[in-house]
């Protein structure tokens, strides 16, 4: 304790007269009032979250158009970001190779992108996008290690014939547009998309989804 | 009738352990406080539900501003006296030591390089008062790349942070983007606030 007990301690009579006492005691409140006053002010101007961080890899430019990776037409979905938080997206005919008729839909988790990818996905790798939650669900019991477990899920997002989604975003995106879809790749467990600049073409496909409207999904 | 007194108690308390929490506390918040640096633009970013948290060293942050303006900051004094001194080299401006001290103390800015000699010869509240305009960064004079590549020449280590407001338009990014694939910068991150992840699908 930080006092010190001073006085009390019953009555001697006829004992050794000593000097009177100076209580010990110090008033803490003052005290204990600025350290709650600091306190309240770094609590408050303290940020704990630190911000986050999205990787993004990119392709090394090829300057030869020969040397490009060449997307196999049945795989792939274009996903055309355009504004008012829209998406376009469409499918290549495998047999023509032509884009066969845009559609239309938004960012919306429940009706929108999401369940398309993880349909689309889950159609080309049935196996392997299954077992993914299988898996995450093995690492949170601790049945394997962490890195078993990227590694397995790695293997699955890596399947050569499993989807593969290619960004395109025009104009009127914003960049929020292009986060939000970047993230879904990562919710959808899409493992091979890249970020493509938008053609003359598919900008007049957006158009013509525009101007046509068809149904949302 | 003897009246009953009733033995007064001392109504002082012990503050000594309350006292101990509130400075324990104190010194917790004090050491855990990191003072935001003046940004020249507030800068909304997007939310993720990505999970890597930001690096403090070895980082080139490239602001993106709600209106388009494109801002430079790389961390670490030591890296950012090198950088100028380099940037001065290649446009042929000699800068003064108190020039190159004041550019090291900078937060990010965002102007073309010939008026950066005027900015860092001002006071620094008088540098909060100038409207800057952005880093030029488009294929006419794209000064942004040479910031970016004087600064890998610095520090080899060093990764690119691009932290751009959620209603900047796309070309703004796609630009930037353009710019670091052009000085071979092929990874990068995107500065983005967390979001809860949704049930796993």
């Amino acid at each position: 304790m930080a006092e010190i007990e001073s006085g009390g301690g019953g009555h001697k009579k006829g004992g050794k007269k000593r000097g009177k006492k100076m209580s010990t005691r110090v008033d803490f409140t003052p005290m204990v009032d600025l350290g709650f006053l600091l306190i309240t002010f770094f609590m408050l101007t303290t940020s704990m979250n630190k911000p986050k961080t999205m990787e993004i890899n990119m392709p090394v430019k090829e300057p030869n158009e020969i040397d490009q990776t060449k997307v196999k037409a049945s795989q792939a979905v274009t996903l055309l970001l355009t504004g008012d938080n829209k998406i376009v997206y469409y499918f290549v005919n495998a047999v023509t190779g032509d884009p066969e008729t845009p559609l239309i839909t938004n960012y919306d988790y429940t009706n929108g992108v999401r369940p398309m990818l993880l349909q689309e996905n889950r159609k080309r790798n049935p196996v392997g996008v299954d077992s993914i939650p299988i898996y995450k669900d093995m690492f949170q019991k601790n049945k394997i290690k962490e890195d078993e477990m990227k590694q397995h899920i790695a293997a699955i997002k890596g399947f050569k014939d499993g989807l593969i989604v290619v960004i395109k975003a025009d104009k009127n995106a914003t960049y929020k547009n292009l986060v939000d879809i970047l993230d879904e790749m990562l919710i959808c467990n899409i493992g091979r998309y890249a970020i493509v600049d938008i053609t003359e073409k598919e900008n007049e496909l957006i158009t013509l989804a525009n101007a046509t409207k068809p149904a949302i999904n | 009738m003897a009246k009953v007194k009733v033995p007064r108690k001392s109504t002082t308390v012990d503050m000594t352990a309350m006292t101990d929490v509130a400075f324990l506390l104190l010194t917790f918040f004090m050491l855990a406080t990191q003072f935001k640096p003046d940004e020249p633009v507030q800068v909304v970013t997007p939310s993720s539900i990505s999970q890597i948290p930001l690096p403090d060293v070895d980082i080139m942050n490239i602001t993106i501003s709600e209106d388009g303006r494109v801002f430079f900051d790389m961390e670490g004094k030591q890296y950012k006296e090198k950088l100028i001194q380099k940037m001065g080299e290649k446009y042929t401006t000699t800068f003064t030591p108190q020039q190159i001290e004041a550019f090291s103390r900078l937060s990010s800015f965002g102007m073309p390089f010939k008026e950066l000699l005027g900015f860092l010869s001002l006071k620094p509240d008088e540098r909060t008062q100038v409207k800057q305009v952005g880093i030029p960064s488009d294929s006419l004079n794209n000064e942004l790349a040479d910031w970016v590549w004087q600064a890998r020449l610095t520090n080899n280590n060093v990764r690119v942070a691009i932290k751009g407001d959620g209603n900047s338009m796309y070309p703004t990014v796609a630009q930037v983007i353009k710019t670091l694939q052009d000085k071979k910068v092929n990874r990068f991150n995107f500065i983005t606030s967390a979001e809860s992840a949704p049930p796993m699908q």
